[in-house]
């Protein structure tokens, strides 16, 4: 079958987004789990145990605490509370309490992600989420695992929450009374608090509750916007202080009269990096505070508790103790010590005991040889100690005698419990190896294939045999096909632990199995026709070799370096680097390639330099009229004629030798707008600046200047009409960021009520729809019509220009300039380098891939999963909408590489030299973004016990998944335009 | 071409790596506390003032190009001004494309500035001293199939093993192994350094064997 490159490319790319998916869904494992969750719930508790005479204490304990209040606030980072800076001077009240009140401080540790929801899940599980959590984390569908809130609603409690409406989405229909409050619209940090504490004083007064669950959101809110140095953190953090009175006081007035004590739990989710966010493993944002007042926590004067550190997790056993439910089945964390360190000592090792079983039995649903492990021979020693230790206390012995062992037997339990919790913590990192596989090898079989069809792809006619159906019909297929059958079957049979792909049905599995034997037998008969074509060439070499420039040398090095540095973790955080340095490099070797051009009139002879001492500027107009090109640098591009450089008149020679500079000047001007990566990340950069409140001004002159320029910049190729509502589009962004409070009117001095702009936004919205259907209706009518070729043009620039609105009206008004440049550069290199030089089709795409990857990073993306804009999903929603969030951050993520696709097809399809030119350049980029992505699949394979996997390697393959599902639909993109043209 | 013509390129280069050697090691018997790492400003002066020095003593001593039609003095004058102009001129171009590769802009101005002096003495001294401030020619020299000479031979491998040796020095800067070698501009002059070493001991090599393929239109 013949297939055009560009489909071709097209359908590999899709094959790849399959096999990357599967590999995803294998390497990131699924969080352990304790398999007895349904039958838990009827499980009797573990008893005492007891050596000799039976216990009569089977029972669960009775709670400690008649209330308790869990007061979270979102990103609230250690030092905020324990720290100089912030918690002595603004929130004093907690200060005493930490100091000198009855109250147990620690430092708890979040793991990764530090993401809100998944944080939310560790602390009321106790288990580990697994990172493919944070994916979900927009939508965070009700959880199902073991939990205290579940546990607390089967004993009946009566639970009320105030807060962050993810609670409300994981624990449906769990709380009696609740008000959740969106935490999209990070602009605002004082409404999503007053909505929780304006139920405070009627909720506390009542005495009809038994948990009450608070969630503030505006400390979280104002890190996103303005980063922790902020005035408005202390602001916040004084309010949340008198909010902690308010709850202290009225839960001690309760105390005095009913003498049983409550629990107040003030903690926070994550922390907050220096820049803001959160989402990585900065110390900042992993350590947070969390302090558990109550009466029952009484202290001598003298006595000094310094804040300990302790894992997020071991909330969770806390909780369930503290209420006097079973601990969640899953958790991995272990008891808060302190918080039972009052009660009698039988107690405190029954409580032990129950955290221990629990422990141990995760352990042996998890590991299959537990016995080995030292935590559960730390176990089963406590234990017999234990039952020493209760048959004394019946017998009624001398009380040192039990004094001591009882002190004994606590240290023995308490060491037991924190390597049982360190081990199980480790086996969170467990690989689906047999998904892995499967997806990697279609992911490579997909590369090889691309490869080896390079030759006949990028041939004059872009169109190459596929050999599709003989190999369905071969021996080797059946033979492949019935193999892997085999082994499915008996890694499936044989497997201890679950598989994802084993999960599957039989017939898509089958399916996989058919496309990879499939596809193997396909490169199997390329690799057979290289061989072939090959030898024909060596035996007549009458075809002339192809010269490299030094150009292709560089495009070829950087992309083999680029894949190389994703090998080292640095060089992941820094990526940013590598792509800056690539494109400056590109741009001077464009440079060098142009003044060559300009200068020098003929390659083929150089010019004995004798009469060149007269001085430049005489000499220059006379080379430049005999400015005749041979092009030795590209013999193979035998069709192309001279360059058009001689034809330029004098401006436009200025402006083709001063573009490079103008290039490399906007670049290093945008890698000062955003400081991204790990190292250099906090250094002051123009973004910061702008986004300050001092320079409200500043940035909306910019805002307006940009949004401006990218009119001019882009109307020129449109039709009226959409010029019309490019226009109009460009003034709704401005309305839509002065209405949410970003930049200012000039007539409004004094700041407004702060809207959502939902109107605005939509306003937006409909003229981007209106552009994007005015082009899609331009490109069916030159179908139709099919010999106006300027309409398709106009229709590809009127598509191209709709996301240009639609990236103005995601970016953040301080990213604005980006979008400026982006369009400068293009029109730059349009106009005078790519033109003049004539490069070929290939060249070009690649360049424009290089140029798309340094201005993802220019917006300050970066691989770390904390640097994704999630506000960018809301603009102009009013609720949250799944598909419409996901789309819009992901475009707004992705700009970059997206427009400068689209600018691609569109100059590529402008500029008919070749008819072949899309699909050459469709295959070029399907090429371009499956290599590094297969490269990463096995350097992340292979690096999977690395120390960064979590925190470097992982987001970053996210990122890279993501990046190939975004390439398949740009080429699909790419072969319906080509499809276009090829009919017309 | 003959073989004594490689062979008297082959003793200059040996020369100039020598002056290299020199600037590392002659400086510690002067100065207190010398070492590249600790006090590298002062070796890049050292080094860039021995380098020029070897250069400019080698093209009076052997005249590469040695057919200076008029040799009257104020030419001579003329032209020593102009090389001069020219220098500087490539060491602020040298800086600017720096900063346009992301060094700071503010911070360590001289250390920059520095380095593209260092850089200039290896690549454009030894263009000025063999073709003259003649832009064309130069841009000639470094295009494909544009050499006349094997001394225009080796100064296109030195330059362009220079400038290839300053781009991969830039490679560990982002790697977090905390050397003090690792910070701007240390590695990256380094790498300079190491990179016209490699051009100065390569290029009589490769011009050696491939004396057979070298043709120059002008010999
Ligand atoms: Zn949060
Ligand atoms: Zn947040």
């Amino acid at each position: 079958m013949r297939l055009g490159s560009g489909t071709f490319a097209a359908c590999c790319v899709v094959i790849q987004v399959l096999g990357v998916a599967l590999f995803l869904r294998g390497f990131f494992p699924a969080p352990i789990r304790s398999s007895s969750r349904t039958e838990h719930q009827a499980e009797p508790p573990a008893p005492e145990p007891s050596a000799g005479d039976r216990s009569n204490w089977t029972k669960l304990p009775p709670p400690l605490f008649r209330k308790v209040v869990i007061m979270l606030i979102d990103g609230l980072r250690d030092d905020f509370v324990f720290g100089c800076v912030w918690g002595v001077k603004f929130m004093p009240y907690t200060t005493y309490l930490v100091e000198k009140g009855a109250s147990h401080s620690f430092v708890a540790e979040a793991k990764l992600p530090t993401v809100t929801m998944p944080r939310i899940k560790a602390m009321m599980t106790g288990s580990l989420p697994g990172f493919i959590d944070v994916v979900r984390n927009l939508n965070s569908p009700a959880l199902v695992e073991d939990n205290v809130i579940t546990q607390a609603k089967a004993a009946g409690k009566r639970i009320i929450f105030y807060g962050d409406e993810t609670w409300v989405k994981l624990f449906p229909k769990h709380f009696v009374e609740y008000d959740g409050t969106t935490s999209f619209f990070v602009s605002d940090y004082t409404e999503v608090d007053n909505n929780v504490t304006r139920h405070l004083d009627k909720v506390l007064k009542r005495g009809d509750w038994d948990v009450l669950i608070l969630h503030y959101l505006g400390l979280d809110h104002i890190g996103h916007v303005s980063g922790p140095s902020s005035p408005l953190i202390g602001h916040k953090l004084r309010e949340m202080d008198s909010v902690l009175m308010k709850i202290h006081t009225s839960l001690l007035s309760e105390e005095r009269d009913t003498l049983v004590p409550n629990l107040l739990v003030l903690c926070g989710d994550h922390g907050m990096s220096e820049a803001g966010g959160h989402g990585a493993s900065s110390m900042e944002e992993l350590n947070t505070a969390l302090i558990l007042i109550s009466s029952a926590f009484e202290r001598k004067p003298g006595d000094i508790r310094r804040p300990k550190h302790v894992q997020q997790t071991d909330l969770a056993a806390t909780l369930a103790i503290g209420l006097g439910l079973p601990i969640p089945g899953n958790s991995v964390g272990s008891l808060l010590f302190p918080t039972v360190e009052g009660r009698p000592v039988r107690e405190q090792l029954r409580f032990l005991h129950l955290n221990a079983v629990q422990l141990s039995k995760l352990l042996q649903e998890n590991v299959p040889s537990y016995t080995k492990e030292p935590g559960f021979e730390q176990f089963k020693m406590s234990e017999r100690l234990h039952g020493n230790w209760i048959r004394l206390y019946l017998e009624e012995n001398n009380s040192e005698v039990l004094f001591n062992l009882g002190a004994k037997v606590r240290r023995q339990y308490l060491e037991a419990l924190r390597t049982l919790s360190l081990s199980l913590s480790r086996q969170v990192a467990q690989y689906d190896i047999y998904s892995m596989l499967v997806g990697t090898v279609m992911v490579l079989e997909v590369l090889v294939l691309l490869l080896l069809s390079m030759p006949q792809a990028l041939s004059n006619k872009a169109e190459l045999e596929v050999p599709l159906w003989s190999p369905v019909f071969s021996l080797l297929f059946y033979l492949v096909f019935l193999v892997l059958s085999a082994l499915h079957v008996i890694v499936c049979t044989s497997a201890e632990s679950s598989c994802y792909f084993c999960g599957l049905s039989w017939l898509t599995a089958g399916g996989v199995m058919a496309l990879i034997s499939a596809l193997l037998c396909a490169v199997v008969s390329a690799l057979a026709k290289v061989f072939a074509d090959g030898r024909l060439l060596r035996k007549n070499p009458a075809h002339p070799k192809a010269r490299w420039s030094e150009l292709d040398v560089l495009i070829l090095l950087g992309t083999l370096g680029h894949v190389l540095s994703l090998g080292a973790s640095s060089f992941i955080e820094e990526e940013h680097q590598t792509w800056y340095f690539l494109v400056n490099t590109l741009c001077l070797a464009l440079c060098h390639e142009l003044y060559k051009n300009c200068f020098l009139s003929d390659d083929c002879e150089p010019q004995p330099c004798s009469h060149v001492e007269q001085g430049l500027v005489s000499s220059e107009p006379a080379l430049w009229d005999r400015n005749i090109h041979c092009n030795v640098s590209k013999p193979h591009r035998v069709s192309k004629s001279p360059t058009s450089l001689d034809t330029l008149r004098g401006y436009e020679k200025w402006m083709v030798l001063a573009s490079p500079w103008v290039i490399l000047t906007c670049c290093r001007l945008l890698r000062s707008l955003n400081q991204t990566g790990v190292q250099w990340a906090h250094r002051p950069d123009l973004g910061h600046w702008l986004t300050s409140s001092d320079h409200k001004a500043e940035l909306s002159v910019l805002a307006a200047l940009s949004l401006f320029v990218i009119f001019v910049l882009v109307q020129r190729r449109c039709s009226l009409t959409s010029k019309v509502a490019m226009a109009l589009g460009l003034l709704g962004v401005y309305c839509y960021r002065a209405a949410i409070g970003n930049v200012l009117f000039p007539w409004q001095r004094d700041s407004k009520d702060i809207s959502k702009g939902v109107i605005e936004a939509r306003f937006v919205h409909v003229f981007v729809l209106g552009i994007l259907f005015t082009g899609t209706k331009d490109l069916l009518k030159s179908q139709v019509i099919a010999a106006d070729f300027t309409i398709k043009t106009v229709g590809l620039w009127e598509i191209y220009s709709g996301l240009v609105l639609l990236a103005a009206l995601l970016f953040r008004p301080h990213n604005l300039p980006v979008l400026v440049l982006s369009l400068l550069i293009q029109t730059l290199m349009t106009k005078f380098i790519w033109k003049p030089l004539r490069h070929d089709a290939a060249e070009i795409t690649i360049m424009h891939y290089w140029f798309g990857q340094a201005f993802f990073y220019f917006q300050g993306n970066s691989n770390n999963i904390a640097t994704v804009d999630v506000s960018a999903g809301f603009v102009g929603l009013d609720t949250y909408m799944e598909v419409p969030a996901a789309f819009l951050t992901a475009f707004a993520t992705f700009a970059g590489p997206v427009l400068w696709a689209s600018h691609l097809v569109s100059f590529l399809s402008s500029e008919t030299r070749s008819g072949s030119a899309l699909s050459h350049a469709c295959f070029c980029y399907a090429l371009t973004c499956s290599f590094p992505v297969s490269a990463y699949i096995i350097l992340v394979t292979s690096l999977r016990h690395h120390l960064f996997i979590w925190s470097v390697f992982s987001p970053k393959l996210l990122y890279e998944g993501m990046h190939v599902l975004i390439t398949a639909a740009i080429c699909v993109f790419f072969t319906a335009m080509d499809q276009t043209n090829t009919k017309s | 071409m003959k073989d004594t013509d490689i062979k008297r390129l082959l003793y200059t280069h040996l020369l100039c790596i020598f002056s290299i050697i020199l600037s590392i090691f002659i400086p510690s018997f002067f100065l207190e506390n010398f070492s590249i790492l600790e006090t590298h400003l002062t070796w890049l002066c050292i080094c860039s003032v021995f380098v020029t020095a070897v250069n400019l003593v080698l093209y009076l001593v052997v005249k590469p190009n040695a057919s200076s039609k008029r040799s009257s003095l104020s030419y001579k004058v003329v032209r020593f001004l102009k090389c001069c102009i020219y220098f500087l001129m490539s060491c602020f171009f040298f800086h600017v494309i720096f900063v346009l590769y992301g060094a700071p802009l503010i911070e360590l101005v001289l250390e920059t500035f520095l380095f593209a002096v260092t850089l200039s003495t290896f690549t454009t001294v030894p263009c000025l001293c063999l073709l003259g401030p003649n832009i064309k020619a130069w841009l000639r020299v470094f295009s494909r199939n544009g050499v006349t000479s094997i001394w225009e031979n080796s100064l296109q491998i030195t330059t362009i093993s220079s400038f290839i040796g300053t781009w991969l020095g830039a490679f560990p800067i982002p790697l977090d192994w905390e050397r003090p070698w690792q910070v701007w501009p240390i590695s990256c002059t380094l790498g300079a350094t190491f990179g016209y070493v490699a051009g100065l001991v390569i290029s009589p090599l490769w011009i050696y064997w491939n004396r057979k393929q070298l043709t120059y239109k002008n010999n």
